[in-house]
């Protein structure tokens, strides 16, 4: 292979991309503020901020124990942030998307839960009404306040004036029911108990026997993220930063193939294929100032990122680099595969266009992949974007060695190949 | 210096060019009309190597060329219609792209870009941006980029494509100067005017066959004109038909 010419080629190229202002914004610029952005959604909340809370409104129509139990408690949660506006008020808020839900504990809903915690009393409605857009803010208020309801009622069914006068109220009834004897006599006892340990002295607090009354969460959780070390956070910066680079690279090296449609309608194809130059050495110098422009991108973005959002390299820095050489020189010879089949420069960029987005979101770049269905994981193995981004995410915050490295970076090797062979067979050599 | 043998090239059904043969010697320019859809470019995109002979061969110094690195494509320069140019780059960096294709560097194709520049008289505007040049200029560096490497051989593709009379014959001088140093230029054009001008025999082409070829007097004899000569456009016309092509 000649090596001025390739040399050559590799040193126009570079000048052609950075005299294009625009196209070093996109390629440069833009993911950073894009993966910034998703990185800043992503990562959590930091050390030394509160979480999201859910914007929700509480309407108290009864006024009961029971239900001044459950606003206080929804009032006390860290997973809400609550306000007790009107009913009026509240659904015009939910309307606007100003609140992701509204909670109305309607008149009478104390008296007959209470009723129905015991006995056999109907089920009174909390009414919920919610933003459809945020069902899954829904979900979590629907199963936040099942916890709320739940303590209230038993707090005040297990020490209240109104959890007495229904066992007072139940008990006779019991007597005169036509349940079986032997459940009979063992729900009585049960209510029985119950109103010994209401007639036990107040402590100063208020409760019997000093424990607090009614049924509480029998567990709590420890949580523990699975990062690179124990001391180590989950930083979703190095996520979001490899999959944009990846986007973005990807996006730069489609267009250095329609541009190279565009040299050949511009005639210039026609001074290079005149010259005593190989297929192999044409190829060769786009494909390697591509690889050159791909990993600039990859790693002025990492850079950035590791300066900015402390993103490290968890794992190994060889294993590390082999992934983004691997990813660059994917990306390239992608580029190539569109100038050999593109038919023109217009229908190649919607094309790849589409191709590329398609592949990033496939890939998981822009959301990770474990949110797909099954079957879709399994396809999203056939996509270059997937095996790039696990593998960086594998070298960054997961912290896994260089033998995490190793399928990712060959996986990458191969897409490489196949897109060069299938290049140098369909690229338009003859020059009409 | 340059002998073309029965060529032929088609594309599907079309055939493009067929059993075409001429030669152009050292020292002189040989011009190569035809309608459109004669087969001009396709011959000449033949002689450059951009496109397979399906049969025929191109000689160059009486030796046939062939394959991609042929060392005896360096003996021809390309001047495609096109302004096949780099507008974002400089006239120089333009130069030391289409140079380093030839396998000149350093001192060497420094020395080459400053002669082809000097030649076309662009000298003064060799650090500056191609997309800041006029359409003559672009027209002066697209010959400027055939000539870097020095070729016997030049193929000129309608050079003078939407040029001003000044660019145009600072044009024709510069292809005038060549011919005196002994270049063979291959010139094809729809200019009649140039050709009278310029060239020293003429070949006419026609549903991609070689129709005439001949100097301008002996071309100019084949049409009888009542009281002088036929002018070239005239015989021209008798040869391929005053019927509208495509």
């Amino acid at each position: 292979m000649a090596l001025i010419p390739l040399f050559a080629m590799v040193v126009k190229d570079l000048q052609l991309f950075f005299s294009d202002k625009r196209s070093v914004i996109v390629s440069f610029v833009v993911p950073i503020a894009i993966a910034s952005f998703f990185g800043s959604i992503f990562s959590g909340p930091s050390r030394n901020s509160e979480p999201a809370k859910i914007a929700v409104a509480v309407i108290d129509q009864d006024g009961s124990p029971i239900s001044k139990g459950i606003v206080a408690g929804v009032q006390a949660d860290k997973n809400f942030k609550v306000t007790t506006p009107t009913e009026g008020e509240a659904r015009d808020a939910v309307r606007r998307g100003r609140l992701a839900a509204a909670v109305i504990v309607p008149k009478g809903f104390g008296e007959a839960a209470g009723n129905a915690f015991f006995g056999n009393g109907e089920k009174p409605p909390l009414n919920v009404v919610f933003d459809p857009s945020r069902s899954t803010e829904k979900a979590m208020v629907s199963g936040i306040m099942t916890q709320h309801v739940m303590e209230a009622v038993s707090k005040e069914m297990f020490g209240g004036a109104q959890g007495r006068a229904v066992i007072e109220r139940t008990l006779p009834q019991i007597q005169g029911s036509t349940m079986p004897d032997d459940q009979k006599r063992a729900l009585m006892e049960m209510l029985a108990s119950v109103q010994r340990f209401y007639n036990q002295p107040a402590t100063p607090g208020g409760q019997a026997g000093g424990a607090p009354r009614g049924i509480t969460m029998p567990y709590t959780v420890h949580e523990e993220a699975m990062t690179a070390g124990s001391n180590i956070a989950y930083n979703g910066y190095a996520h979001s930063f490899g999959g944009m680079a990846i986007q973005f690279l990807l996006f730069a090296m489609a267009n250095m193939g329609v541009e190279m449609l565009l040299e050949r309608q511009r005639g210039l194809w026609k001074r290079l294929r005149s010259a005593p130059v190989s297929r192999l050495t044409l190829l060769a110098g786009k494909a390697a100032s591509g690889t050159i422009v791909s990993l600039m991108i990859l790693l002025v973005c990492f850079a950035f990122a590791m300066i900015v959002f402390s993103v490290r390299i968890q794992g190994s820095v060889l294993g590390f680099l082999a992934i983004a050489v691997a990813c660059a020189m994917m990306a390239s010879t992608f580029g190539l595969l569109v100038a050999a089949l593109g038919n023109s420069p217009a229908t190649a960029r919607g094309i790849t266009t589409l191709a590329v987005l398609m592949m990033v979101m496939l890939g998981g770049a822009w959301v990770p992949s474990f949110i797909f269905p099954a079957w879709l994981q399994q396809f999203t193995l056939a996509v270059p974007v997937r095996w790039a981004v696990d593998g960086l995410d594998a070298m960054t915050w997961r912290g896994i060695g260089l033998s995490g490295a190793v399928l990712p970076t060959v996986v990458l090797l191969g897409f490489t190949v196949a897109f060069s062979a299938v290049a140098a067979t369909r690229f338009r050599w003859e020059e009409a | 210096m340059l002998e073309i043998k029965h060529l032929r090239k088609s594309f599907g059904q079309l055939v493009a060019v067929d059993d075409v043969s001429f030669s152009v010697d050292r020292g002189q320019l040989v011009g190569l009309l035809g309608p459109n859809g004669a087969g001009k470019t396709t011959t000449v995109s033949m002689i450059a190597a951009l496109l397979t002979p399906e049969k025929g061969e191109v000689l160059v110094g009486g030796a046939r060329l062939s394959g991609d690195t042929d060392p005896k494509k360096r003996k021809i320069g390309l001047v495609p219609q096109d302004l096949a140019l780099y507008d974002e780059l400089s006239a120089r960096a333009n130069l030391r792209f289409f140079g380093a294709l030839y396998n000149l560097s350093g001192a060497t194709l420094e020395k080459a870009i400053a002669a082809a520049m000097d030649l076309v008289g662009l000298s003064e505007r060799l650090s500056d941006l191609v997309k800041t040049y006029s359409g003559g200029m672009k027209r002066r560096l697209n010959l400027a980029a055939g000539l870097l490497h020095d070729p016997d051989i030049l193929l000129l593709d309608e050079p003078t494509v939407g040029v001003d009379p000044q660019s145009r014959n600072a044009i024709f001088e510069n292809l005038e100067l060549l011919k005196s140093r002994g270049k063979a230029l291959l010139y094809t054009t729809h200019y009649m005017e140039e050709v009278e001008r310029l060239a020293d025999r003429i070949v006419v082409m026609d549903h991609g066959k070689v129709i005439a070829d001949d100097t301008l007097p002996g071309l100019q004899s084949l049409v009888a004109v009542a009281g002088g000569k036929a002018t070239l456009e005239s015989v021209f016309l008798t040869l391929t038909g005053r019927s509208l092509r495509d």
